[in-house]
């Protein structure tokens, strides 16, 4: 086709009339995202759509099994499922908000401030049941909150727990009760090592992701480090607990106890491997439990132990980990958003599902039907879960872990040493604290 | 003035057929392009339509003047100039291989083009496994031909090495598309030129120097532009096989640009960042357009 071949319009006219038309007509909108309806209560009846994750915590099956369970019990709802890794659930959030795609969506507990602030997940305080508040284990019922505020309802309450390989333990001589600090950890670590038994006996999630910061913030929380101020207006990690943690995770490198894999690895490849027999301890939440003691999946099964997190030298607070269920502020059918949460975070479904992921509720813990499902994991979480420490609660806390992560492991890799790294992270992060 | 009108019927009707591909240009491509330029002057921190306030050049003055943008151009760069070089050398090679006369040639052609019909998701995800650290099956071969004395990893241990990986995965699937491209040019060079050349006593390099090479170099071209603006572009090799890491060592200038967009909820910096790609290759897509009709005129 030659240049003026239609009519006498050139080619850099039809183009530069579209841009401009185009130009224009996204001039005459509103800057930002699409879809300017927003979201409304609905019938409390007819379709609505959950957006899960695929890993840890309740299985896809589990999921599925509990909807069905729901669709018997609530015949006019419809609930169709959704999973997506973890790495991609808050991305996924974001983009589907204007188009309202999920009436209940998955969220994390580093979300809320963000997702709060931005109406993407509704403010359920209303709705949320005074009982809730008394009935709720403390760790768990903080989840989805932010600045006195409900943004959903918490479903999944995790720690980060020490899984050992108990005839590891026992042909290096080391007494499990000794476990219970990182120098213990330490001291065991080396003597399997010694001992032959395996060439890593330590394995950990440090790949450059979210995971490595729940390690991170479990250990600076036993080097009795913080995060940020506490008027969160500064970061206080890159001195103190947080540096201490830090060069403690470098150290069990350099002396050969880490897998250098785990720079490498998330809590899946964390599984794995120990599920091979290719560490002898490891942190992981609730479910690596179940899995590495299947012996359709492990070659370990029966010789997994789990225990409370070692202390450091201030004390052995977890991860807090937990995750809850919020209604989308773009959902039109918020009613029957809010039926499907009620009853999916209750304790009875809840109990049911036990082995997965550990209730929500207090008195959950008592029960013998969930006792005897989850005998092992029960009493370390009884002891871990009362004592949680959170990552910040800032509404640009995606952007500061990113930070944290890439710093963090230019320190694992050995490419600035911890005091520059975590300095050139809260450099980075100051302008995203004000 | 019939013919007049007969030729106004038929600019009509190719206006009307025109129609339907106008309005997909304009809806998913003109209008999303110009409205995130739009965007881009503001500062829009939600994906919810709103008022936000503008700032003019405030997000390219950010960008520009920011470390975390010039790391990832660095990367870019690099993967850019790695990927395309190994792919056209490669690719190079492997076109005279298919263009030679063997039996059975329909089938290497066919088996050639395999990694280019993998998705790259699928392809990412090949050789994360391929490359694990504790199973991996280059793992497994280096060290039972005893090239390495045990697993290491390639995509944790050091950012450099983890960056050449997924150049070698980015490799792997795009030289077959180039040595097609190649085979097509190289099936275009008259047999008798080569023949008149070894006639006067050009050995085979000689006659691929001075015949094939120069005889190759519009589709040489065309093919090495195409390729530089589809590695400028990285993303979802990254995504899959390194998310970004080790400490950062594998973020291009569009895995940032998806960071800061959808993690960080920075949607007018992120817009910004887009813009600065564009630009970019805007620039390469006019060199493209000027060989083409150098090719062009050169044809005719």
């Amino acid at each position: 086709m030659s240049a003026n071949g239609m009519g006498g319009v050139s080619r850099r006219g039809l183009l530069a009339g579209g841009i401009g038309a185009a130009a224009l007509a996204a001039a005459g909108c509103d800057v930002g995202g699409g879809g300017a309806d927003s979201g409304g209560a609905g019938t409390g009846e007819g379709k609505i759509t959950a957006l899960f994750m695929q890993q840890a915590g309740y299985s896809e099956d589990d999921i599925r099994g509990m909807t069905a369970d729901f669709a018997k019990a609530y015949p006019k709802i419809t609930v169709e499922p959704t999973f997506v890794a973890y790495e991609a659930l808050h991305d996924k959030i974001v983009a589907a908000a204007p188009a309202g795609t999920y009436d209940v969506v998955l969220i994390d507990v580093i979300w809320p401030a963000e997702f709060g602030s931005k109406k993407i997940v509704t403010d359920v305080t209303a709705q949320f049941p005074a009982a809730w508040k008394t009935d709720m284990l403390g760790g768990a019922l903080t989840t989805a909150e932010y600045q006195n505020k409900f943004y959903g309802v918490p479903w999944i309450l995790d720690t980060k727990y020490l899984f050992h390989n108990t005839e590891m333990l026992g042909k290096a001589g080391v007494d499990a009760a000794s476990l219970s600090t990182w120098d213990g950890v330490l001291a065991a670590a080396t003597k399997i090592k010694n001992a032959g038994l395996v060439k890593y006996p330590l394995i950990w999630s440090w790949k450059q992701a979210e995971a490595l910061i729940c390690d991170y913030t479990q250990l600076l929380g036993a080097f009795g480090g913080k995060f940020l101020s506490d008027d969160f207006q500064s970061t206080a990690f890159a001195t103190g607990g947080g540096l201490d943690a830090l060069k403690w995770m470098k150290k069990t490198l350099d002396d050969g106890l880490t897998n250098p894999n785990s720079m490498e690895s998330l809590e899946e490849d964390v599984r794995k491997t120990f599920s091979e027999g290719g560490a002898a301890m490891a942190l992981n939440w609730t479910y690596m439990f179940n899995a590495a003691n299947d012996p359709a999946q492990s070659k370990v099964a029966g010789k997994v132990d789990v225990l409370p997190t070692p202390a450091g030298s201030a004390g052995a607070p977890g991860v807090n980990g937990s995750m809850a269920l919020c209604v989308t502020g773009g959902s039109k059918n918020q009613k029957a958003a809010w039926t499907y949460i009620s009853y999916l975070t209750g304790a009875d479904v809840q109990n049911k599902y036990a082995k997965s992921s550990l209730p929500c509720w207090a008195k959950s813990y008592d029960d013998p039907a969930v006792l005897s499902v989850a005998p092992k994991m029960v009493p370390a979480a009884k002891k871990e879960l009362a004592n949680l420490i959170s990552r910040p609660e800032v509404p640009r806390y995606n952007e500061i872990s990113q930070i944290l992560q890439a710093e963090v492991q230019n320190a694992l890799l050995g490419r600035k040493t911890p005091e520059k790294a975590l300095a050139d992270a809260a450099d980075q992060a100051k302008s995203l604290l004000s | 003035m019939t013919g007049f009108l007969r030729r106004g019927r038929v600019a009509l009707l190719a206006y009307a057929l025109l129609v339907p591909a106008a309005l997909v240009v304009f809806g998913v491509v003109l209008y999303p392009a110009g409205r995130a330029l739009v965007i881009s002057f503001f500062d829009v921190d939600s994906p919810f339509p709103g008022a936000y306030p503008f700032v003019g050049l405030k997000n390219y003055a950010d960008i520009l003047t920011g470390a975390r943008f010039w790391t990832a151009a660095q990367h870019t760069l690099y993967f850019t100039l790695a990927s395309t070089t190994l792919e056209v050398v490669l690719g190079l090679g492997l076109a005279h291989l298919l263009a030679a006369p063997i039996r059975l040639r329909w089938l290497f052609r066919g088996i050639v083009i395999l990694p280019w019909a993998l998705p790259t998701i699928v392809n990412g995800a090949m050789w994360r496994w391929i490359l694990n650290a504790e199973y991996g099956a280059l793992n497994a071969l280096l060290t039972q031909l005893h090239v390495q004395g045990d697993y290491r990893s390639w995509l944790g241990s050091d950012p450099f090495v983890a960056l050449n990986m997924v150049v070698v995965a980015d490799v792997w699937k795009n030289t077959s598309l180039v040595a097609f491209f190649l085979l097509a040019g190289l099936q275009t060079i008259p047999g008798d030129l080569l023949e008149a050349a070894r006639i006067d006593g050009a050995g085979p390099v000689r006659a691929f120097l001075r015949v094939t090479l120069p005889m190759l170099r519009p589709t040489l071209a065309a093919v090495l532009v195409l390729r530089i603006i589809e590695a400028f572009k990285v993303f979802d090799i990254i995504y899959v096989m390194t998310g970004g890491g080790p400490a950062g060592g594998t973020q291009t200038v569009t895995f940032l640009t998806y960071l800061q967009a959808f993690s960080a909820e920075r949607f007018s910096y992120g817009a910004a960042l887009a813009y600065v790609t564009v630009v970019a290759i805007l620039l390469l897509a006019l060199i493209y357009l000027r060989l083409l009709r150098q090719q062009e005129l050169s044809v005719s």
